[in-house]
This record gives C-alpha cells, structure tokens and sequence, in this order.
C-alpha cells in the first residue's frame, strides 16, 4: 500500500502549480505537458490514467484554471479512440482546442435518447451545455446515424452551425449549438461511457483543488479578521465549523482516490457515482460554510473567493448531480 | 388553544388578497417570481399602490398616518404580499427609521420626516456596517465632531443596501471616542447630496448591483438632524434592530418560493417522468415542506404573544436562523430542480447575453448565490445563536 504520487506525477504537479501561479496560458500548459498527461502513450501521450488527471485537474482547481483542459481530454480522448491520431497530436502540442456536445435541451444529465440527427455527414439539432466551444477549432457532437449515436466533427464556422455563447457558472463559457444541415465529419460510433468517467474523475479532482484554496482563503480570514478585538478564528462556533470543513475535503480526497483507482475496474460507473454524489454534496458545504464563515466580504465579486464558490456549486451540475449519482449508485449496487 | 385566524382577521384576508389580484401588476409579480432585479421606479410605483390604500405603513399608529394594524394583521398583510410576489416594501424608511423617530424624534423631526416617508419624497438607506464593523456593530469608527451648529462627518459605511436610490441615509457615527464602544455613538439623519458623500457600488456574487460603499469626507450635518441626545444612539440602535422583527421568518417568501419549485418540478422531466416524481427530489421537497409548516406555526405563536404584549425580544432570533435556513434550502432545490440549465450564469452587468432554457432557469444559480446574504446580513445566524444562548438559554 503506497498512497504517494510517483515521482513524475508529483514533478508535473509541482512545475504545475509554479507555472499556474504566474497565470500560464494555453500554449504554457501544452509546453509544461498538461494535455500529453491526459493520454496514454499508444495514444501519443504519457499520461492518461486516473492518477495522471487525478494530478493535474486537481493543479487547475487549485489555481483556478478555465483553460479548456477538461475538454481536451473529454474530446481528446474520443478522437483517440477512433483513431484519430493525427487530431489527438495537435490537440497535445496546444495547436487545436475541442469541445464535445453531449447534452440536449430536456435531457438533463442523460446521454440519450437524442434527437440531434445526420443524413449524409449533414447534421441538425440542438447541442447544449457545450463548455468552452468558443475559441474551439473543432467541436464534436453526438447525432444519430441510421438510428443510433455516432461522433461528428465540426468547425465552429461551419455554414448551419450557430453558437449562443453565455459565460459559464464555472468560469469559461457555456454555448447552446444550434445545427442546421450542418456538413461534419464522420468520426465513428458514439461509444462515450468511458471517457465521460474520466471527465468526471476530472471534475472531482478540479472541485477538490478549488476546495483546497477555498479552505486555505477562509483559514487565512478566520486568522486575521477581527471582531469582538479577537481574530474570528478564536471563537469555538467557528472553529468546529472549519475542523468539519477539513474532515469532508479530506473525505473528499479519498473518494478522488477510489475513483482514480477505480477508473479503469469493471464497477467503474459505481465508483463514478459514489464519488461525483460525495463531490457534490462536499462541494456545497464547502462553498456555504466558506461564504458564510467569511461573511459580506464573500458575496463581493471583488472578493477572489466569488468565482470559486460559483465553480463549487457549478461542479454538482456537470455530468449528473449529487441526486443524480446517488440514484445511479443504488442502482449499480 | 386555536390554530385558526380570527372571523375579522380572515376578512382582512380576504381584503389584502383582493387587493393585490386588482392592484399588483401580473407583470411586475412575474419578475418578482423570477428573482430579476427590480427598478426604482418598480419600488416606487408599489410603494404609491400601498401608500394610496394606506397600507404602505398599516402598522404606525394614526396620528402618523397608519391604520394601527395588530402584529397578526401585520403578518396576515407582509405574508399575502409575499405570497403574490408583491416587490418588497423597502424597509429602511417605514419599518426601520420610522419607529425610532416615533420613539426618539423631535417633533419637528416626526413632523417633517414621516409624511415623505410615506409619500416616497424620501428614500432613505441604512448607514450602520463598517469594513471593520459587521458583527461587531458597536467598533464602527465614522467619527462626527460637533463645531458650531454642524456635526462634521468623516469615515466610511458598507453594504448599503440601494443607496445609490437613496436621497438619505441613518447613520451611527461616533461622538465620544473615549466612552465606552457602545456609549461614544450617535444617530444622525444625513442628506445623501452633502457635499463630501461619496456612493460606491459593491458588485455581489450574482453580478448585482445592490449594494454600496458611502465614504464621508469633512460632511457637514446640521445638529438639528441629531435623533434623541447625542451618544445614546446605540439604545436607538438597538431598538431598530429589535422592532419587527416578527416579519424576519420569511414564510411568505418561503411559501411562494416552494410553489414555484414544485411548478419546476412538475416540469422539469428526469428520465422522461416529472422531476417531482423522483423519489429522492420529493423527499428533499417534502422535507423543506415539513419544516415551513412548522415554522409558519413559530411565527404565528411569536405574532400573537407580540399581540399579547410581550416585547420584540430574542425569539425573534430563532425565527431570523430557521427562517433563513428554510429559504436558502428552496432556492438550493430551485437550482438543482433546473439541472445543468443553472450552469449558464449570466451576471446582470450583462443584461443583454442570451440566456438559454426556460424562463424559471435563467435565475436559479443567480438567486441561490444572491440569497446567501440572508444568514449573513442583520446579524448573522452566529450572533443570531450567541443571542439565543445568552438571552433565553442564560448559557
């Protein structure tokens, strides 16, 4: 039993946070070899397994990165599995950003049954929820084909293809996709179960990361705002609220752990839902109690806890929520 | 013992609600339900609908103008309000200035402040938090020095809750540095054009403009806008914060906050069947549900002892910590019942941005994050609990 990184993973993560805390770009991550970590290396990358996103989503939390990494990864992973190796080693040098359009209006957090449709590499429908897909070279959506999924890829200006873009409660942007007759390219069948428990693996670890520097934020305030003439840290109703707060991340590092571990088990979607219903209902907790420990100062948008909490409560809503998972979990069980 | 409403209080009922389905425009009510950010002009135009029925202020007595209303008609009337998504009567002036000019005012100063308090001539904003001063009220360190017939005013007051609406602000301002913190401090009723009075905007977490910063440089304030005798206004003070208070449960809100989640839910489809059909959402539902019940029945046992007689006192801290747990809790299930449509979050600053999905979605992550405020303003629901230890548990 070794619950230590190996030493690479735990390098990566170092130069990693080195490189975020100077606000690293795009082409700073692919250089440092963030997106090569998400793959394997008969994919053309040296990474790719549970503890390589594990480590570097949870340097991205922790940062407070919006750079499409996720996407990368989600999208990446798909063209990597149909062979598409030439896509994947742009994508790895930082020379194409992808996205992957999923989800459908009315579908909430379900894969199917989808309505978006090709006939003849043309495709119609609505995509929504596509996060990042501005500034996107290449966006992949889910259409059926002959009556079941397949991947298509698609240029953002494509003719038929229209993109309303709003900013995302995560940070970044969230677009609704609206396809008309839009020419795509033919990727191969949709076989999206895996890569998407990677995607929430990565999630997990980008919600423990943003817990991390929550955590330490709130502790820096309780330390030094006084009230009362003494810091607010010294009062015992705040304290054991805090001491809680620790308990659940740490609790919440271990369910990153099992899934990481667990990526790749034949009770994969167990574990994905054991441990994205416990991120969820941590990340919550987290936010509320940091808000309210810190009191006004949160609610500010000045304040750099604003964009954190938002990205807290943004995670139960990404791939399947809290309820969601823990419905999925009994019945797998 | 009876659960029930008396036959007259029922008619009053019966009265407020015909009044608010004549009076209280769908459209306005819609945007109300809908979290969106109301105009001044929306305030106003409420406030003149009320004033006209002589409802604005149905509680002051009638020599001021109102209706001497009982504490259960106070509620019966603030609950029906809410229920229909009436936009809330701005409290600064009615409910908090109000009473304490009535208690500590000169004459003069209830003689001219209280008519354009109801007519709308005045809106008046709170001057009370300090950067270092929330909790602990009493540190606030804005400084007003007497010279001549002026108190000079020099400091800085937080979270002013739509100042930037506001032609006067009540202030607490320190008189007496040596006294003792709660001894030294002043109520003063300051003009929001003085020269040296600056407003700042104060950005929240949804992207709103609701509150401000006030920064005082050198403003000069007439004595005769002094309330009662200089450094007792942390009595005056005190005696806002108490009065009240029986309104700060929000079981209205929580009401009409509950209908139009299970309207979402009934709506919004999991797996093809209504959200409302899942077992472990009806059980969050149901929960919320069993507690609002209960907490209606808190309140109403908190109305009639304040009809009774007894003092605004620390139960209404009790009712200030459920109340806000209970609202918070439906306006996290109004953002889960939305699914991923909460993930677009389009901040008010970028009125214009399309925001996709229905209309009961485009604000579901917007007022969850925005009510958060509720367990912190007011006092928060840590000083509300250290009231409750000390004055009824005598821990």
């Amino acid at each position: 039993m070794d619950f230590n990184h190996t030493d690479e993973r735990r390098m990566l993560a170092e130069s990693l946070r080195r490189t975020l805390a100077r606000g690293a770009d795009w082409a700073a991550l692919a250089e440092l070899g963030v997106l090569g970590a998400l793959f394997t290396e008969t994919e053309g990358g040296f990474g790719g397994a549970g503890f390589d996103l594990a480590v570097v989503f949870e340097e991205l939390g922790r940062a407070g990165c919006t750079e499409p990494v996720l996407e990368a990864g989600l999208a990446g992973g798909l063209l990597a599995d149909a062979g598409r190796g030439d896509l994947v080693e742009r994508i790895i040098a930082g020379d194409l950003k992808v996205t992957l359009g999923w989800q459908e209006p009315g579908l909430r957090y379900e894969t199917g049954p989808i309505s978006t449709r090709a006939e003849a590499d043309h495709v119609t429908g609505k995509k929504s929820f596509v996060t990042n897909a501005e500034g996107a070279g290449l966006i992949l959506v889910t259409a059926l084909r002959n009556g079941t999924p397949h991947l298509f890829a698609l240029a953002p200006d494509t003719p038929g293809v229209t993109l309303h873009t709003t900013p995302a409660l995560m940070g970044g942007t969230i677009s609704e996709l609206t396809l008309t007759a839009a020419a795509a390219e033919l990727i191969g069948p949709a076989d999206l179960g895996a890569r998407l428990a990677a995607a929430t693996l990565a999630v997990c670890a980008d919600t423990l990361g943003v817990m991390e520097t929550v955590k330490t934020m709130t502790l820096d305030y309780l330390r030094t705002r006084t009230q009362f003439g003494r810091p607010i840290g010294s009062f015992q109703a705040l304290q054991h609220r805090m001491a809680d707060v620790a308990i659940e991340i740490e609790m919440a590092r271990s369910a990153v752990i099992n899934l990481a571990g667990g990526l790749d088990a034949a009770d994969r979607d167990r574990q994905v839902s054991a441990t994205k219903s416990l991120i969820g209902r941590t990340a919550r907790l987290v936010a509320e109690e940091s808000i309210q420990m810190h009191g006004g100062i949160a609610m500010t948008e000045a304040y750099a806890l604003a964009p954190l909490a938002r990205r807290l409560i943004a995670a139960d809503h990404r791939f399947g929520d809290e309820d969601w998972h823990l419905a999925r979990f009994i019945r797998l069980s | 013992m009876d659960l029930n409403y008396a036959p007259e209080d029922l008619a009053f009922q019966a009265e407020v609600r015909a009044f608010l389905r004549d009076k209280l425009p769908a459209d306005l009510a819609a945007r109300v339900g809908e979290g969106e950010n109301l105009s001044k002009a929306d305030y106003e135009y409420w406030h003149a609908a009320l004033n006209e029925k002589g409802w604005l202020a149905g509680n002051w007595p009638r020599k001021f103008g109102g209706q001497e209303w009982s504490a259960v008609q106070k509620h019966i009337f603030d609950e029906a309000c809410a229920f229909a998504r009436a936009p809330r009567i701005i409290p600064f002036g009615v409910g908090m200035l109000a009473p304490v000019l009535m208690a500590f005012g000169s004459r003069a100063q209830q003689d001219y402040y209280l008519p354009r308090i109801l007519s709308g001539q005045d809106w008046w904003c709170q001057g009370y938090s300090e950067p270092g001063a929330g909790s602990d009220l009493a540190s606030l360190k804005t400084r007003a020095v007497r010279e001549g017939d002026h108190y000079i005013v020099n400091g800085q007051k937080t979270w002013t809750t739509l100042g930037q609406y506001a032609n006067k602000i009540f202030c607490l301002v320190r008189t007496d540095p040596a006294a003792k913190q709660q001894e030294g401090i002043s109520f003063l009723l300051i003009d929001m054009d003085s020269p040296g009075i600056e407003v700042r905007p104060i950005i929240l977490i949804d992207g709103v403009h609701e509150v401000n910063e006030v920064w005082f440089t050198d403003v000069k304030v007439p004595v005769e806008n002094l309330v009662g005798q200089e450094n007792k206004g942390w009595t005056y003070a005190k005696y806002l914060l108490t009065h009240e208070r029986t309104g700060i449960a929000g079981v209205g809100a929580s009401r009409a906050g509950l209908e139009a989640l299970k309207r979402v839910a009934r709506t919004e489809l999991q797996n093809g069947r209504p959200l409302i059909e899942d077992p472990l959402f009806a059980a969050r539902l149901a929960r919320i549900e069993i507690d609002l019940m209960a907490m209606a029945t808190l309140n109403l046992r908190m109305v009639a002892a304040a009809d009774a007689g007894a003092a605004p006192g620390a139960e209404s801290s009790m009712l200030k910590v459920k109340g806000s747990i209970i609202r918070q809790q439906i306006n996290d299930l109004a953002r889960r019942a939305v699914g991923p449509w909460a993930m677009p979050f389009v901040p008010e600053s970028d009125g214009n941005l399309f925001h996709p999905g229905p209309e009961y979605a485009a604000k579901a992550s917007n007022v969850y994050l925005n009510n958060r405020k509720i367990s912190i303003y007011g006092g928060s629901n840590e000083v509300q609990r250290g009231i409750i230890t000390k004055a009824i548990l005598g821990l």
